[in-house]
């Protein structure tokens, strides 16, 4: 049987005397040092090891926007359930940062354990955390021979104290030391040498090993599984969707995003009898240019797509807008971060909602995508390419910080058994049955407010029209005629209905004790904390509440009827003004008082702490 | 059943097309606008050269300049972007279908001012594209500010003085690599035709910078972008005379007086220096002569600099040679395999 797991005693610098260790499996561990020393590699280790023992794991990285010496903070957390949000708080923390030393040890939850640098001079806290103090800046010289390679060397030697604390199985421990260093024969050598070192120092100072516990559980729940990154979850997605112009300009969290796919292209999408490439990466100039690049290359039929956080959002507004009104399709992948201006370019946020919505001037809408997991980064990658030839417009594929740059674990991705969807386009013979005249790029012949279009280049020279962001008629002709005009904008409204009906449909998680009164709505990355947070709620005070997770804009009517069902419906965001209840409200005015918000933006990636706590705050007592 | 013979047109070009296929819709321009001249022209030069409508790109921002593809080869395909941002446009879709042979139509704020990044890097990735300037030194629909290219001292109708340095496209192209650099004047057809027939068939950026009357805002005395101050003060260096691929006659060059350039598709474009010292595969030596004539308020035009061979960005890119655009589904979706392999990389 699964031990229940700690929750309760989550408020961090408690001085209870002797607090009694959490069970096998279920704390925190934190790592804090200073950006750019290389700690980065030790950490993967560290997560690795625990991944291969079947232990459930999940690895949280919070960095500062610097390339070296700022402080920056790993979190492993292991759960028994699997739970892979964020928990608040740690039990084990590894000190390598003098400068947040203290305010770490501050935080350690009653019952923690401390590894340190012995100089730190870390204590006063009794009992109630176990300290190992550790000579790392001696032991590094006795293992590293060059003064300039200690700096990195030295996290392997915490990996090996952890290793011996911990009682980590030395065979998963160098498997992966392999797994990241195995193409580069010497830096392993190195750092092996620093792990067993590290172990063995350890293991005579202190035999005993620490009050934490790992154990490799009967049934291992990471067999067959992958660890990835949502970036480049994304990024295998684009390249198996076919993606063919990639234009993008480097931003702080969507730049591994492009970088992964740059590298899946090369290997995967180089025609093996020429070495010519059946892609294209493009570093733009600037986001205008990204925009510009993926509009141009979905006008003439590859499928485009380009990769950006907020601030380039921003700057893509006007050519984003022009793709809506004269229905170009390209993807755009939003990884989202902490604004509003350059805000906290390292911290993860929900915060472009508004502003994608109705990205650009005028009457615009965009639809937008929401993956939660690393496993639909990658499904609604393949996806958004299909919806956004089939809709004619820019679909844009909402993920965060803490999904995009985080390690999750999952099962393998399924290969793409669907057809690509190439949408509405004429063909040469197409062309030759509908006669001179026979064709209008922006009449609606089917009824769903998508119209045909024809792609330039089209072999018989059949086709042609006019792509233009002024008012345009049927025929794509300029017209400053009201009722030209508004024919097409009116269209465009019957086509954003069969966007709404045909987008990803959310989903429902019932409470399971039958109709609730109240519900609780995410999407994203706050997901995980509110499903964890819905267990806590129904163990620990009887609450029991359902759930709907979004995963598209426009809304599907089931969002309609969930909201409908409930009296108080909880909108969890990352966001400081609840911007997508703003949206739901603005959708659907009727319901609009039922919602009740639970926001966070600080950055953090969100807890089920904080949302319990929200939704206890605003509930009533059951 | 075989539909009847149309009416054999009277003249028409190598595709068997009359002129009237490479006409457009009615201008809406000013009566007398450098900009419709320049569109007479490129009917002529299109027709004449035998471009295929369905392979020709028009690509164009915002202004006066970026209206005309309208009135021109109404059966290519075209795209009239966002103010400033041609170039990526134009970029996006040759990478997407690199057979497209597309022709940029923009004007001095679209390329001097919102747009003169993209303007640069379009140059510095050499992307085969024949950009024109519309260039008329002023702002047209918004009813006759300066734009970037007006010069040092040229007045407004309002009698305002310019005050500050003018971009100026040529100089700048020749100091970012672009291999093919010219300045015309909208009323010297002879030239401007000769330059941009060899424009359309050079692969790479070809920069265009055609000085092009606004009859509204720009053609007072003062102005240096006007028609009487084009016509006393235009001074071609080079000499340009093009040879389509399909014209095989021989025509001797004497030595020393001329260059003789073959572009990719066997045409050739002769350059003749009209002025001692001019050397048209010298962009140092050109751009240090544009920069003396700026300063003593010279108007020079000719095909300034070419130097074909340089890889264009399509080139450099390694695509394959298909369009990406029409690349079959099993082209573009790696295999099962390949997804597996990468799974297990991840485990």
């Amino acid at each position: 049987m699964t031990p229940p797991e700690s929750r309760l005693a989550d408020a961090p610098g408690s001085t209870v005397p002797v607090s009694p260790p959490p069970p096998a499996n279920d704390f925190v561990i934190r790592v804090g040092t200073v950006n750019g020393s290389g700690s980065q590699t030790a950490n993967m280790v560290l997560l690795r090891t625990l991944f291969q023992m079947g232990v459930p794991v999940s690895g949280k990285n919070v960095f500062p926007s610097n390339i070296q010496g700022l402080p920056t903070w790993f979190e492993i957390r292991l759960s028994p359930r699997g739970y892979v949000a964020r928990r608040k708080g740690s039990d084990l923390l590894v000190a390598m940062n003098h400068e947040t030393a203290e305010k770490d040890f501050a935080e350690l939850r009653p019952g923690g354990v401390a590894v340190f640098e012995e100089s730190m001079r870390l204590g006063g806290r009794g009992e109630d955390v176990q300290c190992f103090p550790v000579p790392f800046a001696v032991l590094v010289q006795e293992c590293c021979p060059d003064p300039k390679l200690r700096r990195l060397v030295v996290n392997m030697v915490y990996v090996g104290v952890l290793a011996h604390l911990l009682d980590l199985e030395a065979q998963e421990v160098s498997r992966a030391l392999k797994t990241m260093l195995g193409g580069k024969p010497k830096a392993l050598a190195m750092n092996e040498v620093a792990v067993a070192l590290g172990r063995r120092w350890a293991a005579e100072k202190y035999p005993g090993r620490c009050r934490l516990r790992v154990e490799r559980p009967v049934q291992n729940v990471n067999a067959g599984k992958i660890l990835i990154d949502g970036n480049s979850a994304a990024a295998l997605g684009c390249c198996f969707a076919g993606v063919g112009v990639v234009s993008w300009y480097p931003i702080t969290p969507s730049t591994s995003l492009g970088e992964a796919l740059t590298g899946y292209l090369r290997k995967y999408r180089t025609d093996p009898a020429t070495g010519k490439a059946t892609f294209a990466v493009i570093q733009a100039e600037d986001e205008l240019a990204a925009a510009g690049m993926a509009i141009g290359a979905g006008w003439a039929g590859a499928r485009s797509m380009t990769t950006t956080s907020g601030p380039g959002i921003s700057l893509m507004g006007e050519l984003l807008g022009f793709a809506y009104y004269a229905e170009v399709p390209c993807v755009v992948f939003d990884i989202q971060r902490l604004g509003p201006s350059t805000g906290l370019p390292t911290r993860t946020a929900q915060g472009d909602l508004l502003q994608v919505a109705t990205l650009s001037h005028g009457d615009t809408r965009h639809p937008m995508l929401f993956p939660a997991s690393v496993a639909e980064a990658y499904s609604m990658a393949l996806d958004a390419f299909d919806l956004a030839e089939r809709w004619q417009t820019p679909v844009f594929v909402m993920s965060d910080l803490d999904l995009g740059m985080n390690l999750w674990g999952s099962e393998p991705f399924p290969y793409p058994e669907k057809p690509m969807e190439r949408g509405k386009v004429l063909t040469e013979a197409d062309l030759l049955r509908l006669g001179k005249g026979g064709f209008s790029r922006y009449l609606d012949r089917d009824g769903d407010g998508i119209p045909y279009r024809t792609l330039p280049g089209t072999p018989g020279g059949l086709g042609a029209y006019f792509t233009r962001g002024s008012g345009h008629d049927e025929s794509g002709r300029y017209t400053e005629d009201a009722e030209g005009y508004r024919v097409v904008v009116e269209r465009l409204l019957r086509k954003w209905e069969t966007i709404r009906c045909e987008a990803p449909t959310p989903e429902v998680v019932p409470s399971g004790r039958g109709a609730t009164r109240a519900g609780v709505l995410a999407f994203g990355t706050s997901w995980f904390p509110v499903t964890e947070a819905l267990d806590i709620l129904r163990e620990e005070r009887g609450m029991a509440l359902d759930a709907l997770r979004l995963r598209a804009f426009p809304f599907h009517d089931r969002v309609r009827e969930f909201l409908a069902d409930h009296d108080r419906v909880y909108v969890v965001e990352q966001n400081r003004d609840a911007q997508m209840r703003k949206i739901l409200s603005a959708e659907l005015p009727d319901l609009a008082p039922r919602l009740r918000s639970v926001l966070t933006f600080d950055g953090w990636p969100l807890d089920a702490g904080t949302v319990c706590a929200g939704i206890v705050a605003q509930e009533p007592a059951p | 059943m075989t539909p009847p013979e149309p009416p054999r047109p009277q003249k028409s070009n190598r595709l068997g097309l009359p002129l009237e296929a490479y006409k457009g819709g009615k201008s809406t321009l000013c009566l007398g606008c450098g900009h419709d001249a320049i569109t007479a022209s490129l009917v002529r030069v299109l027709w004449e050269s035998g471009i295929e409508p369905g392979r020709l790109a028009k690509m164009s921002g915002i202004g006066c300049s970026s209206k005309t593809p309208a009135y021109f080869s109404a059966g290519s395909w075209a795209f009239n972007a966002c103010h400033g941002r041609m170039p990526p446009v134009a970029t996006g879709a040759l990478v997407a279908n690199r057979t497209l042979l597309p022709l940029g139509v923009s004007g001095d704020g679209d390329t001097a001012s919102i747009g003169l990044g993209h303007f640069a890097h379009a140059i510095r990735r050499n992307v085969p594209l024949c950009y024109v300037i519309e260039n008329n030194g002023v702002y047209g629909l918004t009813k006759g500010q300066f734009s970037a290219t007006a010069d040092m001292g040229s007045r407004l109708r309002t009698g305002e003085e310019n005050r500050a340095e003018p971009v100026d496209c040529c100089t700048l192209a020749l100091e970012l690599g672009c291999g093919f650099v010219a300045r015309c004047f909208a009323a010297d057809k002879r030239q401007l035709e000769a330059v941009l027939k060899a424009a359309l068939a050079y692969r790479g950026t070809a920069v265009v910078d055609v000085v092009s009357p606004c009859v509204t805002f720009n053609n007072h005395e003062g102005s240096t972008k006007s028609y009487d101050w084009g016509r006393e003060n235009e001074r071609a260096v080079v000499e340009v005379g093009f040879v389509p691929f399909w014209e095989t006659v021989e025509v001797e060059v004497p030595p020393g007086e001329a260059r003789e350039v073959l572009l990719p598709d066997g045409s050739r474009v002769r350059l003749r220096t009209l002025e001692e010292g001019f050397d048209t595969s010298d962009p140092v030596a050109a751009w240090k002569r544009l920069r003396e004539a700026r300063a003593q308020k010279e108007f020079l035009t000719g095909l300034f600099h070419l130097v074909p061979g340089k890889p264009t960005f399509d080139e450099a890119l390694g695509l394959v040679d298909e369009p990406l655009a029409f690349l079959p589904p099993e082209r573009l979706r790696p295999s099962r395999e390949a997804l597996s392999e990468v799974m297990r990389s991840l485990m």
